[in-house]
């Protein structure tokens, strides 16, 4: 169990910063995030699109902005916990209990939500008997390719993941490629090399076919394809693999007994606190009157959400507002030499 | 004020009043329309603002930027009548659209 004052649930601009904010009062805490990165949307959705509204920097893109606050929150040295989603909360006594997917338990004070639109999950196929093969013969990513050597592969989409991982696989396995139209939104090159192994005859590409139906007892057999015109493809495969992009769920956060309307968190504007005493939320997952889904609003409500965290951690002491450039004991926390 | 018609998976059909200058997404959010998720928030980077344009629109409608196809191969359920409802700004041309919501975003 680890233990520290605050745990953030959300490695996005908004909980960089409050991370930074704990920080500078002095409490610690640690990140959880459901990607394998820090940056939420602006690394996941936008890492190149140029942002213009963060106060005193005129341009900058998702991932300049990232990198910049990861910086920012060096001197703390805060530990990242990466691709866990947050499972399970239970209150004990006056602290929580927070466990992730992937088992790792704290020990917290208070909890703060930095969830923008909820975890990213990869997007699935439509057809429902999908479901039945997922994990074993149909899969989102890939943890371990040595599985695919030498069977057959039938891979669904057209951006940079199906594109890369058709043409890596082609040199050990024999390799479909179905997109729903002609054009990919992947690497120009990329296409290029798909489009140049299919003229060799060292993998095949369907365009204009999507998954009609999966067959097979107790993994997949063979996928139907349809096109267009409505032509029906059998395809033997031994396995599936569909690159659809990622989309944002609330998944367990929805179970905690929060006040949640319409996908966000009703909070306070005094120090962003829920209905729930000592769990906070900040950023685009919060929701109170005139709420700007903004990065800066994002940054405003993580400094207040912090302070809300103070009396949780320590309970017989008193916050004293200070200023960075005057205060030595944030000075110190930022590790500042004079 | 244009008359936008939404058609909603469960059967139901919701015309409402969309001021110009709004997108069809906006029009939805702000009058509840269930079905259309928006996670982006206009962006062009979700796809869970995906709708089906009835056909007698489809050729009426602006065409698609780049990159709006690139989004809707992301989409649930992608047709050739797929757009996404943050592209399509309102205007007296749009005056009687009729969308039509699919049973899922994602």
């Amino acid at each position: 169990m680890i233990k520290t004052d605050v745990l953030i649930i959300g490695a996005g601009p908004t909980g960089l910063f409050c991370a930074h904010q704990l920080g500078i009062i002095g409490l610690t805490c640690e990140i959880v995030d459901n990607l394998d990165k820090a940056g939420g949307q602006c690394i996941e959705l936008y890492p190149d699109k140029p942002i213009y509204d963060i106060p005193a920097i005129p341009e900058c893109t998702g991932e300049e902005l990232t990198n910049n606050l990861l910086k920012q929150i060096k001197p703390f040295n805060i530990n990242f916990h990466l691709n866990q989603r947050v499972e399970e909360i239970k209150k004990v006594e006056n602290r929580w209990h927070v466990k992730t997917n992937g088992n790792k338990k704290f020990d917290v004070a208070s909890i703060v939500i930095a969830g923008g639109v909820g975890s990213f999950e990869p997007r699935k196929f439509p057809q429902k008997e999908c479901e039945i093969f997922e994990g074993n013969s149909i899969f989102y990513s890939v943890k371990d390719k040595t599985i695919f050597k030498d069977k057959t592969i039938s891979i669904f989409g057209g951006g940079d993941s199906a594109l890369d991982w058709a043409i890596e696989l082609s040199n050990m396995s024999k390799v479909n490629l179905i997109h729903r139209r002609d054009g990919f939104s992947g690497a120009e090159s990329s296409v290029q090399k798909v489009k140049e192994l299919n003229d060799q005859g060292k993998l095949n590409l369907y365009t204009k076919y999507q998954m009609e139906s999966v067959l097979g007892e107790n993994r997949i057999d063979t996928v139907k394809i349809k096109h267009d015109n409505g032509e029906v493809k059998d395809i033997k495969s031994d396995y599936i693999l569909g690159f659809f992009g990622l989309i944002m769920q609330l998944g367990p956060i929805l179970d905690w007994g929060l006040n949640i309307d319409k996908k966000k968190v009703e909070v306070n504007t005094e120090n962003f606190e829920t209905n729930i005493n000592g769990i906070f939320a900040i950023g685009d997952i919060c929701s109170y009157p005139g709420k700007l889904k903004l990065i800066l609003s994002g940054f405003h409500e993580g400094a207040l959400a912090a302070r809300g965290c103070f009396k949780y951690a320590k309970p017989d002491e008193k916050l004293r507002f200070e200023f960075t450039t005057t205060s030595k004991a944030a000075q110190e926390r930022l590790g500042i030499k004079k | 004020m244009p008359k936008i018609t939404y058609n909603t998976h469960d059967n139901k059909t919701h015309t409402i009043d969309v001021q110009n200058g709004l997108t069809v997404m906006e029009g939805a959010i702000q009058n509840d329309i269930p079905g259309i998720d928006a996670d982006c928030g206009g962006g062009m980077s979700c796809a869970t603002c995906h709708v089906y344009i009835n056909n007698e629109w489809l050729d009426k409608l602006p065409e698609k930027e780049d990159g709006e196809e690139d989004m809707i191969d992301m989409a649930f359920e992608p047709k050739k009548n797929s757009r996404l409802s943050c592209q399509l700004i309102v205007s007296d041309k749009l005056d009687g659209l009729v969308v039509n919501i699919p049973s899922k975003q994602g």
